[in-house]
């Protein structure tokens, strides 16, 4: 099992509703954000290019979080989620420092918090809170294993790129151009 | 034209608008670590070399300074960890991995030896020291009587920790200004030279003070070296690494890099050095205090440095 998720960066509007799913669905302190919207504008007007992307954890499959953690608080959980043990991590920041997309932050209690694909409603049978609520379906997850989930039907359709691969960390999260 | 915007107003706190994860206690541990390091590597050396009698002041009395710094810096960590309460998982797991990890566990021998080196010299500044219970007194004995295997330990442990402190740094891809190999070379050669000159400053002897400048002043053409290197390598590589290394290179913080770490840290104290040699009268303090301060800002103006730096996509 491989969880994987694909955004269409076609369809996406960057209205923020996955932001705001998230927050309320994950609880997130105000004022923290475990998923964000970027806008790329390449170009000269009038011949600009608007690229937007809904961007959080990419669930690398090579994590430099994982491996710079000293306690093992993140880790790779089922499905290559990486996810932290709130109870093991001491908040020293190293998985913070490791991240070249930025995606962790402290938790004012202390411990490091992320995107956790939101496996709590995964294991009910559910879609990320992000993947739910878009309003242009534009967001796709599921299993790469699995020949039939959302994202593996729809990354063999679409031309995909992830974010700087040459990091060499193998990211989850796939941008359909 | 290409521009790069975060449209949902991402606002977290120490990581944007860019990384501020390690605060001061950070490079100050670094420094102390290295310091220490120093310190207990030429004791060691010294010790295992049969020069004890000849350098008393580097065998055994600066190396009471390292438990003690030590300690201090073990504070300075535990001070910037967010969540306290839960440090001794540093202590129930290991991942060879993490330079954190098996740093922390590095760290927790070489305090220990630090202790038990500085134990076995306490009648240098206590004459009348007395244990008072038996099986102190056994455990001095037992110690004393491996004393060389101690030297050892602590040899061998201090080159770690020495090393470890940029490794620690040089582990992390995400930022691409820490992220070279010669940076664990690089901050033991740093760590060496500032134990050399705590070693000048509070030596009373003129033969050792001479070798310990000279040892100093070799240090110094190295960690010289050691930053032409680095430089060399960052240019010659990715858009990442010149990007950070531009941060020295007419950034925002080349004016603390090339004033206070190489010019006032290194190339000042290696020429008051160089002149002491050769026999001018120069300021006894003043190249050990330089050394010193060059070897904090070193850590300081890299952690910093090091957290503005990054991939951008």
């Amino acid at each position: 099992m491989r969880y994987a998720m694909a955004v269409d960066t076609k369809k996406c509007v960057g209205c923020s509703d996955c932001v705001v799913a998230c927050q309320t669905e994950n609880n997130v302190p105000i004022g923290y954000c475990r998923d964000w919207v970027v806008e790329t504008m390449d170009g000269t007007y009038p011949q600009l290019e608007i690229e937007l992307r809904s961007e959080r954890c990419n669930h690398c499959d090579n994590a430099p979080c994982v491996r710079c953690c000293p306690t093992g608080a993140s880790h790779f959980a089922d499905g290559g989620i990486v996810l932290v043990r709130q109870n093991k991590c001491i908040g020293c920041g190293a998985c913070i420092a490791s991240c070249p997309y930025d995606a962790r932050y402290p938790h004012p209690k202390g411990y490091v918090d992320k995107c956790t694909f939101c496996i709590h409603r995964v294991k009910e049978g559910m879609k990320p809170a992000c993947v739910a609520v878009c309003p242009t379906k534009c967001m796709y997850f599921g299993d790469l294993d699995d020949p039939n989930s959302d994202v593996s039907i729809i990354l063999k359709k679409r031309k995909s790129k992830t974010l700087i691969p040459e990091a060499g960390t193998k990211p989850q999260l796939y941008f359909l151009i | 034209m290409n521009e790069e915007l975060i449209i949902s107003g991402r606002d977290n706190l120490m990581v944007d608008p860019h990384l501020q994860i390690w605060h001061w206690p950070i490079p100050f541990y670094l420094f102390l670590g290295g310091l220490a390091a120093g310190i207990l590597f030429f004791a060691a050396l010294y010790y295992i070399m049969g020069k004890e009698k000849e350098y008393p002041t580097a065998v055994r009395k600066v190396p009471f300074i390292a438990p003690i710094i030590l300690i201090i810096g073990l504070a300075a960590l535990f001070l910037d960890l967010r969540h306290k309460a839960y440090f001794w998982q540093l202590y129930t797991n290991i991942k060879l991995q993490s330079p954190m990890s098996w740093g922390a566990w590095t760290l927790l021998v070489i305090t220990a030896a630090s202790v038990v080196w500085s134990a076995l010299h306490i009648r240098d500044l206590f004459p009348k020291w007395d244990w008072k219970y038996q099986w102190l007194r056994e455990v001095e004995t037992f110690f004393n009587k491996y004393k060389k295997a101690l030297a050892w330990v602590i040899l061998i442990y201090a080159v770690i920790t020495g090393i470890y402190t940029g490794i620690l740094l040089s582990a992390f891809n995400a930022r691409p200004l820490w992220n070279t190999s010669v940076l664990g070379p690089l901050f033991l050669a740093s760590g060496l030279s500032a134990g050399a000159a705590a070693i000048v400053l509070m030596s009373k002897d003129p033969k050792e003070r001479q070798l310990f400048t000279r040892i100093d002043l070799i240090i110094l053409g190295v960690e010289l070296f050691l930053i032409v290197h680095m430089f060399m390598g960052f240019i010659a590589s990715t858009q990442v690494q010149i990007d950070a290394a531009e941060l020295f290179l007419g950034g925002q913080y080349t004016m603390a890099f090339w004033i206070f770490v190489v010019f006032l840290g290194i190339v000042v104290p290696a020429s008051l050095d160089l002149m002491k040699l050769r026999g001018y009268h120069v300021p006894a303090m003043l190249p050990g205090v330089l050394v010193l301060f060059g070897s904090l800002m070193f850590r300081f103006v890299f952690v910093f440095a090091g957290q503005v730096s990054r991939w951008l996509y």
